[in-house]
């Protein structure tokens, strides 16, 4: 199980193959990802640029705990988060969630639990620069479900 | 041992106050952190706290030595 926060971009798929690298051929049955990514628009206003402040510490800890959920939650075999952190331009991916088990329904299910989790609990706060060069900052995220 | 003090997002921004350290004299609980260093300012918009990396809610007790963090709802991913 990994997670880590990254300050710079990175790129998802890459992350991804370099992680299934190290998993034992034909042990997975199922790979079930995720991968947010920074969009030039929000709440009717154009965005041209994002900080994306975290809490050192309690961040790593909150996504730590979100993963050993899932894990007895769910019969997985591995599970990947990656998140930025920092400054941030439209197209950047922000996030990818990754979850390997035997079968399909853990995979899904322990994946969009992930995501959820971290939505509403991973200490994150976005920063938000407009096109006018005004900036704000993210009040709510847009609907999921809860965990 | 002092309790650490820290402030994140919005919140930090509109109290415009630094990380802090202060005395665990006459500190009882999340509350009465946020009262002593903001000078007892309404908690009028959502503000959350943690205690030693955990979300907890104001009424939780603040022991010496503990890190008590307060900023906006959450919004990464």
């Amino acid at each position: 199980m990994t997670v880590l926060l990254l300050d710079k971009p990175f790129d998802p798929w890459h992350e991804l193959a370099q992680f299934e690298k190290k998993l034992r051929p034909g042990s997975v049955g199922a790979t079930a990802t995720f991968v947010g990514t920074m969009r030039d628009f929000n709440e009717g206003q154009n965005v041209t640029g994002m900080l994306l402040e975290h809490y050192p510490g309690m961040t790593e800890k909150q996504l730590d705990s979100i993963v050993e959920r899932a894990g007895q939650q769910w019969s997985i075999d591995d599970a990947l988060i990656i998140h930025r952190v920092g400054q941030i331009s439209p197209g950047d991916p922000i996030v990818l969630c990754a979850i390997w088990s035997a079968h399909r329904a853990a995979a899904f299910e322990a994946c969009r639990f992930l995501m959820e989790a971290l939505k509403s609990e991973a200490t994150f706060w976005k920063k938000e620069t407009l096109s006018d060069e005004s900036s704000r900052w993210v009040e709510k995220n847009t609907p999921g479900y809860s965990t | 041992m002092p309790i650490k003090v820290k402030f994140f997002g919005s919140v930090r921004e509109s109290l415009d106050r630094p990380n802090m350290s202060i005395s665990s004299e006459d500190i009882a609980t999340a509350l009465d952190v946020w009262n002593i260093t903001t000078d007892s300012t309404p908690i009028v918009d959502q503000v959350l706290c943690s205690i030693n990396l955990e979300h907890r809610d104001f009424d939780y007790a603040v022991n010496d030595g503990d890190e008590v963090a307060f900023f906006p709802p959450v919004t990464g991913g």
